[in-house]
């Protein structure tokens, strides 16, 4: 076993040129082949590429989809999310577990199959939904869960389990999906045709600084949430002192709720990577990125066979359409299960091969971004967007939309919905008329932007979803009125806990004390002052934090604080003996109770 | 380049040098603000909060921040100290610090920010987390329940040593630091001359046999308050 992990470990190494940027690339086919990254794996790798072993374990420590311990042939892992979770995925894990004969986060003893939690894989519009190594299952209940593993167990192949192909893409020979795209609504931006080179032999028609001054003047803004003006920041890459530039797209999709990058990457990827490539051609780059999630491994050989056609078709490699000295080339990142990897300059860190810790700013991604080099990092959909405006024209874009916000939206909207799935709608259409889209005319409350954006109550459904209104990266959860608010809150604080990346204090820390004393709260213990105590450390954490993680990571707390105070009111009251209401006399006393053997005769009762 | 920025911190004109950060023009002018993670002579981290002052009303880390012409800053004001104490309360609950029978005590940067900013005890709920210790090296230890993840021990064995026997593993709350070896500190090459030993603020890192060298009453902090060497212009090489 030791020589097979020597031998293979060298060989990895040696296909990635011992370069420690491309660590993640190496981690990652280490714990495929060995279903871990053990400490002897990490000595080898950290002698074949010059670093530390502990560098090795910092990566690897870092990512949910790595393990320095052993896990089984097959991982099941099953999305614990919100929506699926009002979809019943914890009857699912149940029901997994039993079958399995273990419990959530435990190996099979044979030591074939591990079954685990995993937040949202981007499938809520068909939850419950799990990962079985790279296959996805959709629209789980518990008796096709027992089927799945009565069948793993026959042959542990995760790709004999899909059955049904889902439509359009998913259906592809190189994707094999069960998956399906529920585009409910196409728009004329992101799902109009792709006539392929037809935007990149127009840009190239351009010069740089013209391409540059018609995305500018679509007035394209960011996808992901965020909003920054596309063209600024491709202006200021493009100024940035440098001998070498990089785009990269952000196809990290992992706001809980959001799922639209999937959709755009099955349907249209080609309008993704010309859009890279134009982006490439303007800051004048010579080298891309797909940063891909790991939940959307199923979709890697489907891309990169359309990169291949791209290549053969010379729209990505050296003289691209013939235009002299325009080289440029995508390559694929996996990523491998951290949320934080979203953010920008994670995602960075993620593509040199380190822990995805966000950096600090200055200098931004367009100064010194990936290995220095100034560096665009856009959006799934925004490089779709840019891609039309060439094609179109940016007037033409222009007239799509809102005052202050051109073009159209794509929104993944998921719960309590009669019909969920993609939507692409013009910027500045209201909270109502998308409800009504997707049959949910009588939501109690939706939180818009995913945890990290606001839940908003019904009385401001009459709100705009644009940048100057409710800005959103396109995540919309429908909650129905026998839903708690102040649950889905709690939630929400579980997953910011489990990825904040832990390098400051407000964020490692401070979400742990929201979820403490939310927890007080709704276990009937809360008292007027814990609001105030909420108020107070969310704003704390929201101001001191370092990235866009931590600053929004205390919303769940403080947007339900605002829109739905009632329901705090409701289970808040003031101590009238005077006591502490969440101090347990007896829960304190147990311990010693149990040492010296009695029962406190103070407190007998 | 003119060869002097002016800017403002509390109604104060100061000038500072291009290239400079915040923190650093501060303490060349006699202004201390707050920091725990940060150390002279590492690259600044960022990552434990306290530093935190608004520019032009945006929260930035002072350790990172480069000056800028006309920038306002707010350091020493009501709403800044009362969101350092916040943190500092959260350093104090996620590990063990306990003071008393600490042998950093008096030495400790983060008990001395404590007491500069009147906090007494902290005002959330403490943790108690499991954390280990690891006793194996002869000369040094490492008390994990005391370790605040400031990273000058990661930095400081990595930039100034070079031997980068610390490192962080894990994230979120199971964030801790990891040594460069199978196990153990005693696995490494570390020795009682490393920076790295001296950059801890707390006791996380301490040399073995010489606790008590200095008698409590006569360390660091126990007459005047962290910082008050850079604001009398005694020191400007502020933290040890």
């Amino acid at each position: 076993m030791s020589e097979n992990l020597g031998a293979a470990v060298k060989e990895i190494c040696r296909a990635h040129g011992h370069d420690r940027t491309r660590l993640m690339d190496i981690v990652r086919a280490v714990q495929e082949q060995f279903g871990c990254v053990s400490g002897e794996a990490m000595e080898l790798i950290a002698k074949a590429v010059s670093v530390h072993r502990v560098e090795v374990d910092s990566v690897v420590s870092f990512y949910a989809f790595l393990s320095d311990r052993p896990k089984g042939k097959v991982v099941i892992r099953v999305c614990d999310d919100i929506i699926n979770r009002m979809h019943g995925a914890d009857r699912v894990a149940q029901a997994f577990a039993d079958e399995l004969g273990i419990e959530v986060g435990q190996t099979t003893p044979d030591g074939t199959i591990t079954l685990e939690y995993t937040p949202c894989i981007g499938m809520c519009d068909q939850a419950p939904a799990a990962l079985v190594n790279d296959v996805v299952v959709t629209d789980l209940h518990r008796t096709t869960a027992r089927q799945i593993v009565q069948e793993l167990r026959r042959h542990l192949d995760p790709r004999r389990l899909v059955r049904k192909l889902g439509d359009g893409n998913n259906a592809h020979e190189l994707v094999q999906a069960m998956v399906v795209n529920n585009i409910r609504k196409p728009g004329p931006v992101i799902f109009s045709p792709v006539n392929r080179g037809e935007a990149i032999k127009k840009a190239l028609a351009m010069s740089p600084v013209e391409v540059i001054r018609a995305v500018k003047t679509s007035r394209l803004r960011g996808r992901g949430g965020a909003g920054f003006p596309t063209g600024m920041k491709w202006e200021f890459t493009r100024g940035a002192p440098g001998t070498k530039r990089c785009v990269i797209c952000n196809a990290d999709e992992g706001e809980p709720g959001t799922f639209k990058d999937r959709v755009i990457l099955t349907e249209r990827p080609d309008r993704v990577f010309a859009g890279m490539t134009i982006a490439g051609y303007a800051i004048g780059a010579d080298e891309g990125i797909l940063y891909l999630r790991g939940e959307y491994a199923y979709l890697r050989a489907f891309l990169e066979d359309v990169l291949q056609k791209r290549r053969d078709e010379n729209l990505l490699g050296n003289k691209i359409c013939g235009k002299e000295d325009f080289n440029f080339d995508i390559r694929i990142q996996m990523g491998a299960g951290a949320y934080i990897c979203g953010e920008e300059t994670a995602l960075i860190s993620s593509c040199e091969g380190l822990r995805g810790d966000p950096k600090n700013r200055p200098p931004f991604p367009a100064q010194k971004g990936y290995l220095e080099h100034p560096t665009v990092v856009n959006n799934v959909e925004t490089l779709g967007c840019v891609t039309k405006i060439l094609e179109d024209g940016p007037a033409t874009f222009n007239e799509y939309g809102s005052e202050g916000s051109s073009g159209t939206k794509l929104l993944s909207i998921s719960g309590d919905c009669r019909s969920p799935g993609v939507f692409e709608v013009p910027f500045g259409i209201t909270l109502n008329e998308v409800l009504r889209l997707a049959g949910a005319g009588d939501a109690y409350a939706v939180q818009v932007g995913g945890p990290s954006g606001q839940m908003v109550s019904r009385d401001e459904f009459g709100r705009s979803i644009c940048y100057d209104d409710l800005a959103t990266g396109g995540s919309l959860m429908v909650f129905g009125l026998d839903r708690n608010v102040l649950e889905i809150a709690d939630a929400f604080l579980d997953f910011f806990i489990e990825e904040s990346c832990g390098y400051c204090t407000p964020c490692r820390v401070g979400n742990v004390l929201l979820k403490e004393r939310l927890g007080k709260i709704l276990a009937g213990k809360g008292e007027p002052s814990d609001l105030k105590y909420l108020q107070e450390l969310g704003e704390t954490v929201k101001l001191m934090s370092r990235c866009g993680l931590g600053q929004t990571s205390a919303n769940p707390i403080l947007t339900t604080l605002k829109n739905f105070r009632s329901v705090y009111d409701a289970l808040v009251k003031e101590a009238t003996d005077g006591l502490q209401p969440s101090f347990d006399i007896h829960a304190a006393m147990s311990e010693s109770e149990k040492i010296t053997g009695r029962k406190s005769v103070h407190f007998l009762a | 380049m003119s060869a002097t920025i002016d800017f403002i911190i509390d109604d104060k004109e100061i000038q500072g040098r291009p290239g400079q950060t915040i923190l650093e023009a501060a303490q060349q002018n006699g202004i201390y603000i707050p920091r725990l993670c940060y150390r002279e002579g590492l690259v600044p981290h960022g990552s434990c909060r306290i530093c935190t002052v608004l520019v032009n009303g945006r929260p930035q880390s002072a350790c990172t921040q480069p000056i800028a012409p006309g920038m306002i800053v707010e350091n020493d004001t009501e709403k800044m100290n009362g969101l350092r104490r916040n943190i500092i309360d959260m350093l104090f609950v996620e590990g063990n610090h306990f003071c008393m029978f600490c042998e950093k005590s008096g030495n400790c940067e983060l008990q001395a920010l404590a007491y500069r900013l009147g906090i007494t005890a902290p005002k959330y709920p403490y943790m108690f987390p499991k954390r280990d210790v690891d006793a194996t090296h002869p000369d040094i230890f490492i008390d994990r329940n005391r370790c605040i993840l400031c990273g000058r021990c990661v930095r400081a064995s990595r930039d100034v040593d070079g031997k980068h026997i610390f490192e962080f593993v894990g994230r979120g709350p199971h964030k801790r630091v990891e040594v460069n070896a199978e196990a153990n500190l005693a696995d490494t090459d570390i020795s009682m001359t490393d920076e790295a030993v001296e950059a801890c603020p707390v006791g996380a890192l301490l040399k073995k046999r010489v606790g008590y060298a200095v008698p409590i009453g006569q360390r660091l902090y126990d007459h005047k308050p962290i910082g008050s060497d850079i604001e009398s212009g005694v020191a400007p090489a502020s933290s040890r």
